[in-house]
């Protein structure tokens, strides 16, 4: 069996549209991140793939996903921190209880 | 490699040259001489905003055409170098505001921080504006929108900072998230990062798929959407601007807008262009109406005022996107020409409320009544601000709105007419909203409980700055004409 491009395609946009499901519906904030990850790892693939597939003599998906992985990880090292930094005031981090901003 | 091609970047280069002066400030200056670092700071980029001044003006920059760098990923133009100048401009004002903000008890500590991170945001900027690749385009953009999360947060002891600060760096990647998905397919349609070179391939068209296209191009406009708040990705913007400190929410509002309005046009212009009336005029025309139309709507009933001009902002930005769908010369110039004087106008409605909530930590508009009696010089400028944000005729914003109306008007089409008409009914919509305002301070009776209070020298400079750039900005022709040439050119 011919493996194509479509056998990658397919699982990055189904791991993209997991990563939107999950922003939107999880509650914990680091659930909420490793939702984002999964968004952000499937534009990876998706780069890389088309990289390899259609233009194989470029580099130029394979140099945007390594610089895409390192804004990600600059990305959830900052949220992280903030992330920390809520918790210390409000010994919480339950998305819907951040409810103070309202009028 | 040619290393002259820095030389393309001077005011990179330049900004850096600050940034680097202001850290090593910050890390070796004795404990005692820290107060001195605002000061420092404001002072070094204000040379530095003036020396891009004199050679944005100088008449012999005028003439030089479009300089590409690093084979084609970089440009800088006279359009370019006078985008980044209004930018410079909004900076220095938000740093003198800044300065009071910076010395109080709980911040005075990491104040170096602050602007360390301003300096850092406003060269991710930049690169934004200058980017004609992708990859650029990216890191100037996170470079631009990281740092603002930490300057978000920046009130450790307020808890609605870290609240804000949460709400924005989760909104801010996920956008970045949506807007890269979108990037990928375009990458793969295309075969291509650079600007130049997709706009190419989607000229020719053989082979494209115009579907897929459209579809890459919905990814794109919504993730640059959040980043300029327009509704329907305007959820976070309220919160954020109510929760971060006062000079944060200010940059915010004006120079983040301006920057990533002025990227979102180059995009769509530069790479785009060619599918102007297949795909994104009739996807800007109703982000639009919707985006006028609920901003004005939802700053009626805000009493904050922090969120009554995070609202009025949003509903600012839908006119800014005017400038964008008229595609042509003097769009590119309204468009300017609008955040110059939307820059003066908003910094002057935050340096009020800044001065008010720095002396009697009062945000709410109730605290408004009476201002007029105790404080007649602030509320006379607030007075100002608003008349301008809502476009009456002897002041900036009147002219602002005027330019991009017309810009709009002059790309010819009947449905851009109607486009402008439901803008200018929302123009009288906001007029209601912006007019509660000063009717609070002048005309109602009881006291709001904001005594007599002398603001500090530094918080003084920045409202007779935005005063001065209000009243005269409109009146005197020579800022117009002056943009109206760069662009044509």
């Amino acid at each position: 069996m011919e493996i194509t491009m479509i056998y990658y395609l397919v699982p990055a946009l189904i791991m993209f549209c997991c990563g939107v499901y999950g922003f939107i519906t999880r509650k914990n904030m680091i659930a909420m991140l490793i939702s984002l990850e999964l968004m952000l790892n499937a534009v990876d693939i998706n780069f890389v793939v088309f990289n390899r597939y259609l233009f194989p003599g470029q580099l130029e998906g394979m140099m945007f996903t390594l610089f895409a992985i390192a804004i990600a990880a600059a990305e959830t090292a900052l949220a992280i921190a903030i992330i920390i930094n809520l918790y210390r005031a409000a010994k919480n981090i339950n998305a819907s209880d951040l409810t103070q901003l309202k009028h | 490699m040619d290393y002259s091609q820095f030389l393309a970047m001077k005011q990179e280069i330049g900004l850096l040259v600050v940034f680097v002066l202001i850290f090593l400030n910050d890390t070796f200056l004795p404990a005692r001489a820290q107060g001195s670092i605002g000061k420092i700071c404001v002072l070094l980029f204000g040379l530095f905003t003036a020396w891009g001044l004199a050679m944005g003006l100088c008449p012999e920059a005028c003439s030089h055409d479009a300089v590409l760098a690093f084979s084609g990923m970089y440009e800088t133009s006279p359009v370019i170098l006078n985008i980044k100048n209004i930018l410079n401009v909004g900076a220095l004002i938000v740093m003198i505001q800044g300065l009071r903000w910076a010395d109080q008890e709980m911040i005075r500590i990491r104040r170096g921080e602050f602007y360390e991170l301003l300096l850092i945001t406003l060269f991710g900027m930049y690169l934004m504006i200058s980017a004609r690749h992708f990859l650029l385009f990216i890191i100037g953009l996170e470079t631009a929108s990281l740092p603002l999360a930490a300057m978000v947060a920046f009130d450790k002891h307020r808890y609605e900072s870290h609240e804000a600060a949460v709400k924005y760096i989760l909104t801010a990647v996920f956008s970045s998230a949506i807007f890269l998905m979108g990037l990928s397919f375009v990458y793969g349609l295309t075969g291509s990062l650079y600007f130049s070179k997709i706009g190419a391939a989607v000229a020719a068209g053989s082979g494209i798929d115009l579907v897929g296209l459209i579809i890459a191009l919905a990814f794109v406009i919504s993730g640059m959407g959040f980043k300029l708040s327009l509704v329907p990705f305007h959820l976070w913007t309220a919160d954020v601007y109510q929760g971060a400190p006062t000079p944060v929410t200010s940059y915010l509002s004006v120079i983040s807008k301006g920057s990533a309005a002025f990227a979102f046009l180059v995009i769509l212009w530069q790479v785009f262009g060619e599918i102007y009336s297949e795909a994104w005029e009739w996807m800007l025309y109703a982000l639009i109406i919707i985006t006028i139309t609920v901003g004005n709507l939802f700053a009626i009933r805000q009493r904050n005022m922090k969120r009554f001009l995070a609202f009025s902002s949003i509903s600012q930005a839908g006119y800014i996107m005017l400038g964008v769908i008229a595609f042509n010369n003097m769009g590119l110039s309204a468009l300017m020409y609008y955040i110059l004087v939307y820059i003066f106008s908003n910094l002057a409605a935050f340096g009020v409320i800044g001065a008010i909530e720095n002396a009697t930590g009062k945000v709410s508009m109730d605290n408004y009544n009476g201002l007029y009696k105790t404080n007649p010089r602030l509320a006379f400028t607030m007075m100002l601000a608003m008349f301008s944000l809502a476009g009456i005729p002897p002041f900036a914003g009147f002219f602002s709105k005027f330019f991009i109306f017309t810009s709009a008007i002059n790309q010819g089409s009947v449905a851009i007419y109607i486009l402008v008409l439901i803008a200018l009914i929302n123009t009288i919509i906001s007029l209601y909203y912006y007019l509660l305002v000063v009717k609070a301070m002048f005309i109602n009776q009881e006291d709001g409980g904001i005594a007599s209070f002398r603001s500090a020298c530094s918080e003084r400079v920045a409202m007779w700055i935005c005063v001065a750039g209000i009243i005269f900005l409109g009146i005197v022709s020579c800022f117009y004409n002056h943009l109206l040439t760069i662009a044509g050119a």
